[in-house]
Formats: structure tokens, C-alpha cells, sequence
């Protein structure tokens, strides 16, 4: 448990940091896949007909799922999957690690057959004092999704928390 | 039955989703969604050794919200914004329940709009993955 964080300058700067863009591919394997994983019966996820029927043009992505970064051994991590190269990041030295929050709005649908650009920033730092954890460093990314027509489809703002 | 928007009030509390993830299940969510961390199959991991077990993702509870608002709203409409947070742990095997309740219902730029709160709730009772979404139902 940390007694102390201080926010550094070094720390400071790298907030408004971007990553590179990378490519999130939303396919039909992978929509079924999300689907299944989250124990989804309805057919308009698994069925291209039942998907049509309901007025979509492929297989919508279920809620929450905003497509697959491609894997690359080397340039994406490889236990959460999601790209290494240039992610901004804060030196902090702190081991504990959970998710905080996790928001998604949405500005146009995403369905099979699209692919995304995904740009991530490191949107704010903050000090925060709990009882059970101390100390923690609350990170906020703000990780934008824009489809093959340069649309800009989602938005997903995440807060991890450093103990 | 699809939701419309003279059918529902504010204060309604949508169909109940309940869910009881099993390793399986986290294994496969594991794979849908590409986070990996042992933490959510292996109790053999340190974290999960400490715990005493391997715990449900965050991110499969929020995805589980998602499937709450999604089957309610039966492709009648579109979600906004969906968010939440985490604020307890929950464990394979044992009962997790997703709920909701319509809070707001509005007009608002030619958009006919819904906001309700949702959560997960354990087996024990409490609230670990508190939210809310937004949705827009379409114009039949």
C-alpha cells in the first residue's frame, strides 16, 4: 500500500499524450466470439439473416464490444491483446491494479466488416485516497473509434486505478 | 414483446437477466473479448491464490449490462452511452443478477430518449457493478 504518490511534472506532461493509431478489426468470428463470451442467445448476434431481419446491415456488435486490435507478436501485449507501440503511459511504480470505470458513447453503429482506427490518450492523472487500497493513482484513457468512412463511431473513457 | 415508447414509464423496472458465469464461460469470454489475464482462469495465478479464486472480469460485467439493455430493448432502438463501475468482485459459479430501471424518459432533439440505471447484483445482494445507459427507441 503506497503512502505517498506525488504527481510528478514528468508525470503531468504526459497527460493529452496519444498513442499511434492502430486497427481493430469487427468481423463476423469475432462478433460471435464476443457473443458466446458474454453468454448472448439472441440470434441477431450469431445470424447474418436474423441480423438483416432486425434492420442492421451485418452482425451488430454486442454492447460494450468495440472490436478486435489486430495481434502482432512484439508490437501487442500479450496478455490483454491491445497494441504496446507508443501507448502513453505514466512511470509510477505501483504493482496493484483494477479497473475503475468504464464508459462507452456511441455515434453511429458498428457492425461485421468494419474495421477501426483507435486512437488512445491519457486524459488526467489524479491522486486519490481510499481506505481499503491507500494511496491510488487514478488513470483516465479516452480511446476514440473512427470506421473505414472516417466516422467517428465510439468513444470509451476507462479508469484504471494504480495501488 | 418490443419495447415502445408509449409502453413504458419512468420508475419500470426492465426484465431481470440472471447469469451464473461458470469458468467456462469466463474462459470464453476471456477469448471473445482478448483480455487474457490469469487472474480469470487460472487459480493457480498469485492473485488468484490470495483470493481464494479466480474472479468474473470486470469488462465480461459491464459486457453482461450490455446484454441486459440489449435483450429489453429487442434491436427497437439503439444504445448511446452505457457505463459503470466496478465496485466489488464477483466469483465463478455463483449467481450474478443484472437489473435495471427506466429513470428518465424523454424528447430531445427529435429523439425519442431513455436512461436507466442498471447493476449487477451478487449472490449476496450487493451492488458490485452499479451503471447507467442511454438509449434512443426508434420512431415506428
Amino acid at each position: 500500500m503506497a503512502d505517498e504518490i506525488e504527481l510528478t511534472d514528468e508525470m503531468r506532461a504526459a497527460i493529452g499524450r496519444e498513442s499511434p493509431p492502430w486497427t481493430y478489426e469487427v468481423t463476423t468470428t469475432s462478433v460471435r466470439a464476443f457473443a458466446r463470451g458474454v453468454g448472448y442467445t439472441d440470434p441477431v448476434y450469431y445470424d447474418v439473416a436474423a441480423a438483416q431481419r432486425a434492420g442492421y446491415r451485418h452482425l451488430p456488435a454486442p454492447p460494450t464490444y468495440l472490436g478486435t486490435p489486430v495481434f502482432i507478436p512484439g508490437r501487442s501485449h500479450d496478455i490483454f491483446s491491445v497494441p504496446t507501440e507508443g501507448q502513453p503511459s505514466v512511470k509510477h511504480g505501483l504493482k496493484g491494479l483494477l479497473d475503475g470505470g468504464t464508459e462507452t458513447e456511441y455515434f453511429g453503429d458498428i457492425c461485421a466488416g468494419d474495421t477501426l482506427t483507435v486512437v488512445s490518450r491519457l486524459e488526467n492523472l489524479e491522486v486519490r485516497d481510499s481506505k481499503a487500497l491507500g494511496k491510488m493513482l487514478i488513470t483516465t484513457q479516452r480511446t476514440t473509434y473512427t470506421n473505414q468512412d472516417g466516422k467517428i463511431v465510439a468513444v470509451q473513457t476507462g479508469q484504471a486505478i494504480h495501488y | 414483446m418490443t419495447v415502445t415508447w408509449d409502453s413504458i414509464s419512468e420508475g419500470d423496472a426492465i426484465p431481470v437477466l440472471e447469469k451464473r458465469p461458470g469458468v467456462t464461460q469466463l474462459v470464453k469470454y476471456s477469448a471473445g473479448s482478448g483480455d487474457f489475464n490469469p487472474l480469470h482462469h487460472d487459480f493457480r495465478f498469485p492473485q488468484a491464490q490470495q483470493l481464494g479464486s479466480i474472479i468474473v472480469h470486470g469488462r465480461f460485467k459491464y459486457a453482461a449490462l450490455g446484454e441486459l439493455v440489449s435483450n429489453w430493448l429487442g434491436h427497437a432502438g439503439r444504445i448511446k452511452k452505457i457505463s459503470c463501475q466496478y465496485r466489488g468482485m464477483d466469483f465463478p459459479d455463483r449467481k450474478l443478477v443484472c437489473r435495471g430501471t427506466i429513470k428518465r424518459k424523454w424528447e430531445e432533439n427529435g429523439e425519442r430518449l431513455v436512461a436507466l440505471e442498471i447493476w449487477t447484483e451478487s449472490d449476496d445482494g450487493k451492488k458490485t457493478t452499479p451503471g447507467e445507459a442511454i438509449v434512443a427507441l426508434r420512431r415506428s
